[in-house]
């Protein structure tokens, strides 16, 4: 079934991606998760929804707020602290932040390109979002990523331009400069990835529920390291659905960023959305793009 | 206190060809759009813009006025990416210099407080420091010895901003969600203009303004204010206008053709403000 209304008991691919990108925010205690984009927003907030409760969170403007709700805030905001952008840069540059961001490419290492696509920057093939923050972000607070589209042409041996660091090129840094960095995990709608292979490659750790290993490895354009075992990514239990289903994103934006695929469906991803780090589609529904920074 | 109130053509009579221009706002956020477009009906051209990006940077990449971009993005936020924009960056006819959207904070703050740079770790690691050559590094004169970006004070001929509400002599207020960067805008120009929703008399600009701490523009930071209701459409306003996003998507897909553009410009550039304002409403 290919519905948007999922079966009661049964996640969708979506869905499970929300739970993936939650993990992502396990242990981190009191910072801003700042995940950018609609899974990733509904994601960081049923981390705190359930075993992050002290996870600080935006309005998708300029507040902090403490609502359940990621997107309509029916019964009004509740704000618990003021956040203009000039804020944001402080709590960046603090460290007390892990942003969820997009990537157009994404190497071995992690380094992230959503700038533009091509190799003469000044006749860039593509232009996409530009450097926003993803620079002063990668060296200076954890940083994780979402990639709805896992494919070729998204992980790639050489991004055309290095807008997030890596582990390579923060390692080539060396200490000082590079000792608040913290790449931490790459969340895509096939599978959850970690950078524990040798070298601080990008490593696979869990599969999406119907998805094989094959799919993920004809989807990836270099050498992914292998978990021992891999396993299956967690799926949402009864009490987590409930929660993304009728308090976190009732409108189901969830569905239109990554409409559901169930088993057996190998396609990897939407060829519009390919270059896009998030998309103009998903830009319309991510409230949050916005923040990018 | 003198009265500066002026209109949009009193402004286009202090930019020159060339200049570096600072517009304030964020993406497609209360940006000075009257300004820009006054700029778009004029002769001016091989400009520099300096902008947290918007429509204000793709309308004037799409009347060819603009030389170079200084920005870490140039968004229309629903519309995630600007296609003027894109247009002109893919054929070449625009430049960009890129930054790091924290690293131009401290390059306008540089500029305000008259220094040369700030330092930050934004940029390390990342091809920042390749594709910008006005940005270097500066290494730590302490024990640490750390080596950090420095980020060039972005200094501007002339800074354009919009506000919710201001006096006759350029104390104003944001009404909005937040101020953005228009203060720091405004102190690193050596010349700066504000269009505002409406004037009022300064015995009256704090309780407009709801409470003092939204003043956060005082008079020493201004040289001439336009009361121009509906300067900033088609971006926000708020809490006087949310963002017309109709429109929106019409300047957008004016970018898919030169037809698309013609008729656009036609309608919405090539005419006064005045009209502007009034034929906005009409439907396409």
């Amino acid at each position: 079934m290919s519905s948007s209304r999922p079966a009661r008991d049964r996640p969708t691919r979506a869905e499970v991606c929300v739970v993936a990108i939650a993990e992502c925010f396990r242990g981190d205690g009191e910072i801003l998760a700042n995940p950018i984009g609609t899974i990733p927003m509904v994601g960081g907030r049923l981390a705190r929804a359930t075993f992050e409760p002290d996870l600080v969170m935006t309005d998708g403007e300029a507040a902090f707020v403490t609502n359940d709700e990621a997107f309509e805030f029916p019964a009004g905001k509740v704000i618990e602290a003021y956040n203009p952008y000039r804020a944001m840069f402080d709590m960046v540059w603090s460290g007390k932040r892990h942003v969820i961001m997009s990537g157009s490419q994404i190497d071995p290492f992690g380094n992230q390109n959503f700038a533009a696509i091509g190799s003469d920057w000044r006749a860039p093939r593509v232009e996409l979002l530009g450097f926003r923050g993803a620079p002063g972000n990668t060296v200076q607070n954890t940083t994780s990523y979402w990639i709805p589209n896992h494919s070729t042409q998204v992980f790639v041996e050489h991004v055309d331009v290095v807008t997030g660091v890596g582990w390579d090129k923060a390692a080539a840094l060396g200490a000082p400069s590079a000792r608040y960095f913290g790449l931490r995990r790459v969340v895509t709608n096939l599978c959850v990835m970690d950078f524990a292979a040798p070298g601080h490659r990008l490593r696979l750790v869990s599969l999406h529920p119907g998805v094989s290993l094959d799919e993920v490895v004809a989807a990836t354009g270099f050498e992914l390291g292998l978990a021992d075992p891999i396993v299956e990514s967690r799926r949402p239990d009864a009490h987590e659905l409930l929660l993304i289903r009728e308090v976190i994103d009732p409108g189901g934006l969830r569905e239109r960023e990554l409409p559901d695929r169930r088993a057996g469906d190998a396609s990897v991803g939407r060829a519009d959305l390919a270059g896009s780090p998030a998309g103009e589609e998903a830009g319309a529904h991510g409230r949050s793009l916005w923040r990018s920074s | 206190m003198r009265d500066k109130r002026c209109c949009e053509d009193d402004v286009l009579a202090e930019i020159e060809p060339g200049m570096t221009i600072g517009i304030g706002g964020w993406g497609s956020r209360r940006k000075p759009m009257s300004l820009v477009r006054a700029i778009a009906r004029s002769q001016l051209h091989d400009l520099t813009v300096v902008s947290y990006g918007g429509p204000d940077v793709g309308l004037l990449c799409a009347t060819g006025q603009v030389r170079k971009v200084v920005a870490a993005f140039v968004s229309l936020d629903s519309i995630a990416l600007e296609p003027h924009y894109r247009a002109a960056r893919q054929s070449a006819r625009v430049e960009e210099e890129p930054w790091d959207e924290g690293l131009f904070l401290l390059g306008l703050q540089a500029a305000a407080w008259r220094l040369p740079f700030l330092p930050s770790r934004a940029g390390l690691g990342s091809d920042l420091l390749r594709l910008n050559p006005r940005l270097s590094t500066v290494r730590s004169p302490f024990e640490d010895g750390e080596e950090l970006v420095a980020a060039p004070a972005l200094e501007l001929d002339v800074a354009l901003c919009h506000l919710n509400v201001a006096d006759a002599g350029g104390n104003a207020a944001f009404l909005g969600p937040d101020l953005y960067f228009d203060d720091l805008f405004l102190r690193a120009a050596r010349r700066r203009f504000l269009s505002v929703e409406r004037v009022v008399p300064t015995a009256e600009l704090v309780g407009t303004a709801g409470t003092e701490q939204r003043v956060r523009i005082n008079r020493t930071m201004v040289d001439g204010i336009i009361e121009r209701p509906g300067a900033a459409h088609f971006t926000s306003c708020v809490p006087e206008y949310e963002r017309d996003e109709a429109f929106q998507r019409r300047y957008a897909a004016s970018a898919r053709t030169p037809e698309d553009w013609a008729a656009f410009r036609a309608a919405f550039v090539d005419v006064s403000e005045e009209d502007y304002q009034a034929q906005r409403e009409r439907p396409s």
